[in-house]
């Protein structure tokens, strides 16, 4: 059974009379990392939003877990990280971890218990005490995917989560995503502005076009697991770098493929 | 901060605060200003003590007036806004409406209140003081619950939380600054509503004792009443505050960054 199962799914915002997805099509088995990648405006931000129930497709279906969107979200699916953390000054980064655990009634020593796990898991034993703004842009995130992760949704949904991150901190949070998917065995859909990251993280890229947002072509990525500090210079990885890039140019994209500002309305 | 480094830095403002007494006393002195147009610093201090159980039961009276007010006009302004903010439509219908009356001179219909109200009671006094205070409160606490990032929504809204927890765990806490900053506002404005109610003829009160002393030429317990007055407008300014400081441990625009 597909963890997503989209189909025919069509979305058309009345202001503008924007078509940001037409006809998407997409199965994402279980145990899949895939990205969306494309230029501004074709819809990935969208199309990751319809699969959280956070947006209503104007025509088709998304089944997650072999059930509606809808009833995905109310039964705690999938966990879900945006590009800017979305932490919440007023608790503490462990606060912050249990929020969904509250939210799913859990008793507090079982929060606790769970939120110790998840500092372990995303290295920040210790700041439990700190507020979010106490710490770094890439600690921020860190918090953001360990509260994601605190209830071991079988989804995780990523809006760029490292789109505001410098170079170094992001290929580090790379590899500390990846060694968590396989500790995690879950079900990632990445949504992101960069080819590189999308092919060094992905098993499959999904590239999409802009107006309107449609599917352009799908690339397998056969790189071996684990992903290294050495995969980066395999020329395999140059290979499906091109054959990605050369993907988003047939779209319209810059040479770099990437935009900055994706709307997400 | 130490104790020390943070008695430092109200020194200057001692100072100046000092100084201005001085010069008070001191132009008093040389331009020979008659004491109904001002009297000396030290007969305003002498008055207070020789008018004390005066002061102290006026002083008592005009509180429990601007508090009561303070009390019943900020909790209805805020469960107002906790209504408006929940019923978006009638929000934006009431909104304007809102704002207008907030550009009222609210203060002009104090004698409307003592027919209203039993003048006797402290209930005339009350009611202005809390429609003063009703109004920035509740425009301000909207104004926080309606300011929530949209992204936190999404976030409560992915673990499936409905609208009672998004309202307790995300509309409030982003709202807490926005309302102590009307609250402290609100402290200043129960002041001002509870004496010039006063005025209209509050037996025993802080404004009927200003006027009262205004009229015998006792300018020295007029002043005496008017710091009384101030005292406990700043201490009220005061109470508020450390609830905020209190309250709002956590915002960051409040302390000093230590980066972990």
């Amino acid at each position: 059974m597909s963890v997503v199962a989209i189909h025919g799914v069509t979305k058309t915002f009345p202001k503008g009379n924007v078509t940001a997805l037409q006809e998407i099509d997409l199965e994402i088995e279980p145990g899949e990392f895939v990205s969306l990648i494309g230029p501004s405006g074709c819809g990935k931000s969208t199309l990751l939003r319809v699969i959280g129930d956070l947006i209503q497709p104007s025509a088709g279906s998304v089944d997650v877990n072999g059930k509606a969107a809808h009833q995905a979200r109310l039964d705690h699916d999938y966990g879900i990280v945006f590009q800017d953390s979305v932490l919440f000054d007023w608790r503490t980064v462990a606060k912050n971890i249990a929020l969904p655990l509250e939210m799913l009634d859990w008793n507090r020593a079982k929060r606790k218990d769970r939120v110790e796990e998840m500092m372990r898991l995303v290295e920040l034993q210790g700041f439990g005490d700190h507020h979010p703004w106490q710490l770094s842009g890439g600690m921020q995130m860190r918090v953001a995917i360990a509260r994601a992760l605190a209830f071991e949704p079988p989804l995780l949904l990523m809006d760029e989560p490292f789109g505001a991150l410098d170079e170094m901190t992001r290929e580090r949070l790379n590899i500390e995503l990846l060694g968590i998917w396989r500790r995690m065995e879950s079900t990632v859909v990445f949504v992101t502005h960069s080819i590189s990251e999308a092919v060094f993280l992905s098993t499959r890229v999904v590239v999409m076009s802009p107006r309107p947002g449609r599917i352009a072509g799908v690339v397998d990525i056969d790189l071996p697991q684990p992903r290294t500090v050495d995969t980066r210079e395999d020329p395999h990885f140059f290979e499906l770098v091109t054959a990605v890039r050369e993907l988003l140019r047939g779209v319209g994209a810059d040479e770099h493929g990437s935009v900055p500002a994706e709307e997400t309305a | 901060m130490n104790v020390a480094a943070r008695a430092r830095d109200w020194v200057p403002a001692i100072i100046v605060f000092c100084a201005g007494i001085a010069l008070w006393q001191l132009s008093i002195e040389i331009f020979n200003i008659q004491k109904f147009l001002l009297p000396k610093p030290w007969a305003i201090v002498h008055a207070c003590w020789t008018q004390r159980h005066t002061l102290w039961s006026a002083g008592w009276l005009t509180l429990k007036e601007a508090l009561g007010g303070f009390a019943i006009g900020s909790s209805a302004g805020m469960l107002f806004a906790a209504v408006l903010a929940r019923f978006r439509r009638l929000g934006s219908a009431l909104m304007p409406i809102a704002i207008a009356a907030n550009a009222i001179p609210i203060i002009a219909f104090s004698p409307i209140f003592n027919a209203w109200f039993d003048p006797l009671s402290p209930a005339p006094r009350m009611a202005t003081a809390a429609v003063l205070c009703f109004f920035p409160v509740l425009v301000n606490t909207l104004r926080g619950l309606t300011s929530v990032r949209p992204a936190q929504i999404e976030v409560m809204r992915s673990y499936a939380a409905g609208e009672v927890a998004i309202f307790r765990r995300v509309r409030v806490p982003t709202a807490l600054p926005f309302v102590f900053s009307a609250l402290k506002v609100a402290t200043v404005l129960a002041m001002i509503g509870a004496i010039v109610s006063d005025y209209f003829g509050t037996f025993g009160s802080l404004g009927i004792t200003i006027k009262n002393s205004v009229a015998l030429f006792d300018f020295e317990t007029a002043w005496a009443a008017i710091l009384v007055a101030s005292i406990l407008g700043v201490l009220m300014y005061i109470a508020v505050s450390l609830a905020e400081r209190f309250a709002l441990q956590w915002d960051p625009t409040r302390q000093e960054r230590g980066t972990a």
